[in-house]
């Protein structure tokens, strides 16, 4: 009976992602970005990527109960990596315009000379998937110490590895492959993406980045939801009882890390996408923190809550806000008040507020199909019925 | 090394010293297929440091554990391979063997806590079912895809099963610590047992409990026995259902081994009724 329970939930869960990605799309279509509804678009583009790398942080921090700062880190990796090997290698010289650069050769535009559209669109996922495995496989390498370490002490030392981590990506004497602490751009970027069917030009911009938060969003809930995340799971809440029951803990800790990473890896390259320029200083630990508080506002633990606390969390700062800091908001025109930085105090006050009122997040722990299974009151079914 | 019967555990010389503190002083002890057999002694005896030693939680200071014939855990004076030249050892070399936890568990002990270590967040049936994740053959992305339905189907019939053994069917859905503690320790042995264990350690299963939950209890650690064919090695204080159900006593006192032997025998004896017992006098039934 469960068996068949939890098929149908598949569907349902196959079907409305499908759905979303249709409206996705649509709406990519319908709103221009000149539009008064443009910052939709926008919110959806930065929200997705944050969303993606609120959820990989989420698989670390809420399921494993590993306390890691390193996010920013590893969105670099990724950045530099799909930048590096998407510049087409006639804007090479020009981005690279104080050094001599050494990679000379651009996946999508190699993969496009035989193979057209469908070759760029391959390269640009070539890309994604490399700047994942940049950032896995040096995950793998801090994490054969760092790991070791509980709670703060990891906290710290991964915040330490972020922060050399950008040190060293601008350092002039990498610059023949990091540009030094000049920005990469003119690399495949979603502003460019389009799909051409029949003469009519169809704009991507918005669907490629939901769409690849949204597959490697699915794919860490697929992990979740096995029996890998569930030892995740015991690990975080006994690490001793874990041990005795036979989860391998250091084992089990590489595999949370180096896969959350794998994800940053892809965020942060999805990040350069969406902003068309990747440049180490942007990975500051603020963007961690930032991160986190989407976590944190979300629900340690839910990955629903990542995704809301980080649409939210856009939304707020990027767009609804907006006229706090140029004058006018909700009609209430203010310049003496509304100016540049007020935004930041009213938007402190609104997540203090969520905080106090929401203790343990906006879904604490639940996720999205239990808030339908408890209306319908269909007994407790727990967990188990989610596959 | 195991020689006579069928040895499931034994222990060697094992010593655990904590600084200046000697948790366990040169203890030895065997196990034979299918007994249950008691550690007695009183409060800080270093029973519990005992059990985390045979489980591999502490790397002894001195001392071998075979395990099902194999050495499993060695230190042999602690050191890294060397030859030793002094001491009632010499000529012989040292090693070390020290294992985690988990890795003992998957050769067949499992043991429960002595103040209840459930996973707190998660249901009944969530509990025991990570237990099976030991028993695993799938890998990270087999699992995510679904590779493995047929191991989950399987893992998921054998919880159902253990549940409705230890009697907990009723409340599989329900979050662990919502559950009466005499449940939660039932559900500790249910996910020991889910590892498939050859031995079972127990450690003070029956602490807080009140006489009627003892009785129950003895009787559900002698079905087990039975029923999973498990050897049974355990820690208690109450000594009716020690008497009652173990088939050999050891008694440590101040880390020592003090005593070894039947329950009538230890009954009987006058060190243990010095250090522990105190006056025998109701401890028949």
């Amino acid at each position: 009976m469960t068996q068949k329970k939890s098929k149908k939930g598949a569907w349902i869960a196959l079907i409305a992602v499908l759905a979303w990605l249709g409206l996705v799309f649509a709406l990519d279509q319908l709103i221009k970005p000149t539009d008064k509804l443009g910052m939709l678009l926008i919110v959806l583009q930065k929200g997705s990527v944050y969303a993606l790398a609120a959820v990989s942080m989420n698989l670390l921090n809420g399921y494993t109960g590993l306390f890691s700062l390193g996010h920013a880190g590893f969105m670099l990796l990724g950045a530099y990596t799909y930048a590096i090997f998407t510049i087409p290698d006639k804007n090479r010289d020009t981005v690279y315009q104080y050094f001599h650069a050494v990679v000379r050769f651009s996946i999508p535009e190699k993969l496009s000379q035989g193979m057209g559209g469908f070759g760029t669109a391959l390269g640009v996922l070539i890309a994604l998937l490399l700047a994942g495995l940049v950032a896995a496989v040096m995950a793998y390498l801090i994490g054969l110490p760092v790991l070791r370490l509980k709670s703060d002490y990891l906290a710290i030392a991964t915040l330490g590895f972020a922060e050399i981590i950008r040190a060293v990506f601008q350092w002039s004497k990498l610059g023949p492959v990091t540009n030094g602490s000049n920005l990469l751009k003119n690399f495949a970027r979603v502003s460019k993406f389009k799909l051409e069917l029949g003469g009519t030009k169809l704009s991507l911009s918005t669907f490629v980045p939901v769409l690849i938060a949204t597959v490697s969003i699915t794919l860490i809930v697929l992990i979740v939801n096995s029996t890998y995340g569930r030892a995740f799971k015991a690990i975080r809440d006994d690490e001793v009882a874990a041990e005795a029951m036979g989860i391998n803990l250091a084992k089990h800790k590489m595999l949370s890390f180096v896969t959350s990473s794998f994800f940053a890896g892809v965020a942060g390259a999805t990040l350069a996408m969406v902003l068309s320029i990747a440049q180490a200083n942007n990975f500051k630990s603020a963007m961690t923190y930032e991160i986190l508080l989407m976590v944190v506002l979300g629900g340690i633990g839910s990955i629903t809550g990542s995704v809301i606390g980080s649409m939210l969390f856009v939304a707020a700062s990027e767009w609804w806000l907006r006229g706090l800091d140029s004058g006018s908001f909700l009609g209430i025109e203010a310049p003496g008040v509304f100016r540049n930085g007020f935004r930041l105090v009213v938007f402190s006050i609104i997540i203090m507020i969520v905080v106090l009122f929401f203790r343990k997040g906006i879904m604490g722990e639940k996720e999205l199909p239990d808030l339908f299974r408890r209306k319908k009151k269909a007994a407790p079914a727990g967990k188990e019925a989610a596959e | 090394m195991s020689e006579e019967k069928k040895q499931v555990l034994k222990v060697e010389n094992v010593t655990m010293q904590f600084g200046g503190v000697v948790a366990v002083n040169n203890f030895s002890l065997e196990v034979n297929e299918g007994e249950i057999v008691a550690i007695i002694g009183p409060n800080g005896a270093g029973k519990t440091t005992a059990f985390n030693v045979i489980t591999g939680v502490y790397a002894p200071t001195n001392g071998r554990v075979f395990f099902n014939g194999d050495c499993v855990i060695e230190n042999f004076p602690r050191g890294k391979m060397k030859k030793l030249y002094k001491g009632e050892n010499a000529g012989l070399y040292s090693h070390t063997l020290e294992p985690t936890p988990d890795a003992l568990t998957l050769k067949g002990m499992a043991r429960t806590f002595q103040n209840i270590r459930l996973w707190k967040s998660m249901t009944v049936f969530d509990n025991i079912l990570i237990a099976k994740h030991a028993r695993r053959t799938s890998n990270l992305f087999s699992a995510a895809f679904r590779g493995n339905r047929k191991e989950e189907a399987a893992q998921r019939a054998e919880v159902e099963e253990l549940l409705s053994v230890v009697g907990l069917t009723d409340v599989k859905n329900e979050l662990a610590t919502s559950l009466p503690y005499g449940k939660q320790r039932r559900l500790e042995i249910a996910r020991a047992l889910a590892t498939k264990p050859s031995l079972l350690l127990l450690d003070e299963p029956a602490a807080g409990m009140n006489p009627q939950e003892t009785q129950e209890l003895t009787r559900f650690i002698g079905q087990i026995r039975d029923q999973f064919g498990v050897t049974i090695l355990l820690i208690e204080h109450h000594m009716d259902l020690v008497m009652d159900i173990s088939d050999r006593i050891y008694v440590l006192d101040f880390g020592r081994m003090i005593a070894e032997g039947t329950p009538a025998e230890i009954q009987k004896n006058e060190k243990v009724i010095d250090a522990y017992l105190g006056v025998v006098d109701d401890a028949e039934d």
